[in-house]
């Protein structure tokens, strides 16, 4: 399944000029905040009507300008889970789920009722009403309400923006699995690349209001000429896909992944788990000799790709280990001293405890 | 002797003749009511500005211009008098239907502020949200801005209603003053206080208007405060 997008429309003194294409699975429309990326989704949605557009998702057409095709909001099957939940404050919250479901031209079964209920853990809350919701609560069971329309798309606003950082971390598992175990494919606007790093598949860069790159979520994110045109000095990082392999009783977790076996704290998630590890590029240490006595678990030996002069001190440097690639921002003083040069042999040491549970899943 | 034994039956008819007009005023004048306050809350149309004044006009024209106004156009020999008596045989003007009439456009006014007042307190994001999951504008109107809008329909309604009770410009111009038939209690007071020696009578139904008043108030506090609560669920 699809989607297809090209937007062209100006308002006031703003011009939204962006077209591309996502798969299966969670694309992330990332960028600052004025960059475009609600536009771009309450298109598709068939909230806002552009100068010119066409949007396709799984081959049909919802908006085309030039063949004055323009379906309404309630026929596009388009599910939308919005910044603020916008649960329906005179409906409990089993109510609100039903709601999702009534206007669905397949009804769905109560198999996936109760599939998508357990799925965001809101089996105890179906009699509350809206008002006696936290926020995390409340934004599981919008998107329980969206799930239950059976779209053919989900569109997400910044779900996690209105959280605070224990909630976040609360919901982010619920989304993975949402990612895992739906085929539903995802829009998800977001100005966080950890959670960026942690959900999607593939990432759309947006700046103000036109495109910048798009590709892969782990070949954008550790693409050391991307980091800085995004302004992502501080948070520069590349993701790693691995798979649990055990959990250790001094309180650790071993994660398989191309480049070899990393060392983490704990994770919540079964042995065999698929997960996305965000590593940010200041957390990496280089080293041109397998370190001994040191605290640092892992120690990935690695080889230098590419090094990036960025603004200020700091160098980017870019690893491949395995076939993954990460990142390592260092100073100038220090790749030179180390001599580094594309091709050398390193060693990447990363401190398990300096990557963050919220930056795993 | 109480205050209620000065009251004779003609007295006791233009109770029960107010009742009935009001409420039939209230209640058939609500589903326009709704309509014209959900167009000028909700959309944009061409010349909305007018219909607002329109709508507006027997808040601010003295009530006997109202009357008057109804008069010609409704009146047996009026454009829609005459027609609605040939069609249907439905006579308003000096029948209490035509009280009832005047009472509802007078009231008119008061019940779409009110209710317009509820609606543009819905967040438009709600019924956004409700077109993504699949709802027609109908549908939502009915499942979700209907039911968060009735506390200020009841309000609204009240309002007419008491309003209603206590028209007499319009009413008397339109439908003229006569007993068991078009004498409101407004207007039974005027009559009784034109007549030497009636003040006790007239202070009767006086009593009797402040008492249905009031009770409108309270009954519609009530209702708001149960419809908001169950809204809220607590």
């Amino acid at each position: 399944m699809s989607i297809s997008v090209a937007i062209r429309h100006a308002f006031g003194g703003f011009t939204l000029d962006v077209a591309f294409q996502a798969e299966e699975g969670v694309t992330a429309l990332f960028g600052r905040s004025g960059s475009g990326k609600t536009s771009v989704i309450n298109v598709v949605a068939g909230l806002l009507g552009p100068q010119r557009g066409r949007v396709v998702v799984a081959g049909k057409v919802l908006l085309d300008t030039e063949q004055r095709i323009c379906l309404p909001v309630h026929k596009r099957r388009i599910g939308y889970v919005f910044q603020e939940g916008r649960l329906f404050p005179h409906l409990s919250v089993r109510q609100n789920l039903a709601y999702g479901q009534r206007f669905a031209p397949r009804r769905a079964t109560p198999e996936t009722w109760g599939h998508v209920v357990s799925m965001l853990g809101i089996d105890t809350l179906l009699a509350r009403r809206p008002s006696a919701l936290s926020g995390g609560e409340k934004q599981r069971v919008s998107i329980g309400r969206a799930l239950l329309s059976s779209p053919d798309m989900l569109l997400m606003d910044e779900p996690l923006a209105a959280l605070d950082d224990a909630r976040k971390t609360e919901i982010l598992p619920f989304l993975n699995r949402l990612r895992d175990e739906t085929k539903i494919p995802i829009l998800y606007v977001s100005h966080s690349v950890a959670e960026v790093a942690r959900i999607a598949d593939s990432v759309v860069f947006l700046k103000d209001g036109k495109l910048v790159r798009t590709g892969r979520a782990s070949d954008l994110l550790s693409d050391p000429d991307t980091a800085p045109a995004l302004g992502l000095q501080e948070d520069a990082g590349a993701v790693l896909r691995g798979r649990i392999l055990r959990h250790t009783d001094d309180g650790l977790s071993e994660i398989a992944f191309s480049g070899g076996t990393l060392i983490l704290p704990a994770r919540p998630e079964a042995i065999g788990s698929q997960i996305h590890i965000w590593i940010r590029a200041r957390d990496v240490m280089l080293s041109l000799a397998p370190l001994g006595g040191v605290s640092a678990l892992n120690i990935l030996p690695a080889t230098v790709l590419a090094l990036r002069r960025g603004e200020g001190p700091g160098v980017m440097v870019q690893l491949q280990t395995g076939e993954a690639r990460i990142l390592s921002r260092i100073t100038r003083r220090s790749a030179k001293n180390l001599g580094l040069k594309p091709g050398m042999q390193v060693y990447g040491v990363v401190k398990s405890v300096s990557v963050a549970k919220e930056n795993v899943g | 002797m109480t205050l209620l034994d000065w009251l004779t039956p003609e007295d006791w008819q233009a109770v029960e003749l107010s009742l009935r007009v009001s409420l039939w005023a209230t209640l058939l004048s609500l589903p326009f009511g709704i309509a014209v306050a959900y167009a000028l809350a909700r959309t944009s149309f061409p010349g909305k500005q007018i219909v607002n004044g329109i709508v507006h006009l027997p808040l601010i024209l003295p009530p006997v211009v109202t009357g008057y106004l109804l008069l010609l156009t409704f009146g047996q020999r009026g454009p829609v008098g005459g027609f609605l008596a040939h069609t249907f045989g439905l006579v308003l003007a000096f029948r209490w239907t035509g009280a009832a009439l005047a009472a509802a456009i007078m009231a008119f006014p008061l019940m779409v502020r009110a209710i317009r007042l509820a609606i543009e307190a819905v967040d438009p994001r709600l019924e956004q949200a409700a077109g993504t999951l699949g709802a027609s504008r109908w549908a939502v109107f009915f499942t979700i801005t209907l039911p968060l809008i009735l506390p200020g329909i009841l309000t609204g309604a009240i309002m007419a209603f008491a309003r209603a009770m206590g028209e007499f410009g319009a009413t008397i111009t339109f439908v003229s003053n006569i007993p068991g038939q078009t004498q409101t209690l407004p207007l039974a007071i005027y009559s009784l206080l034109q007549i030497p020696g009636s003040e006790g009578a007239a202070l009767g139904l006086v009593a009797i208007s402040v008492v249905i008043a009031m009770g409108a108030l309270l009954l519609s506090e009530l209702l708001s405060r149960i419809i908001a609560q169950k809204i809220a669920g607590t």
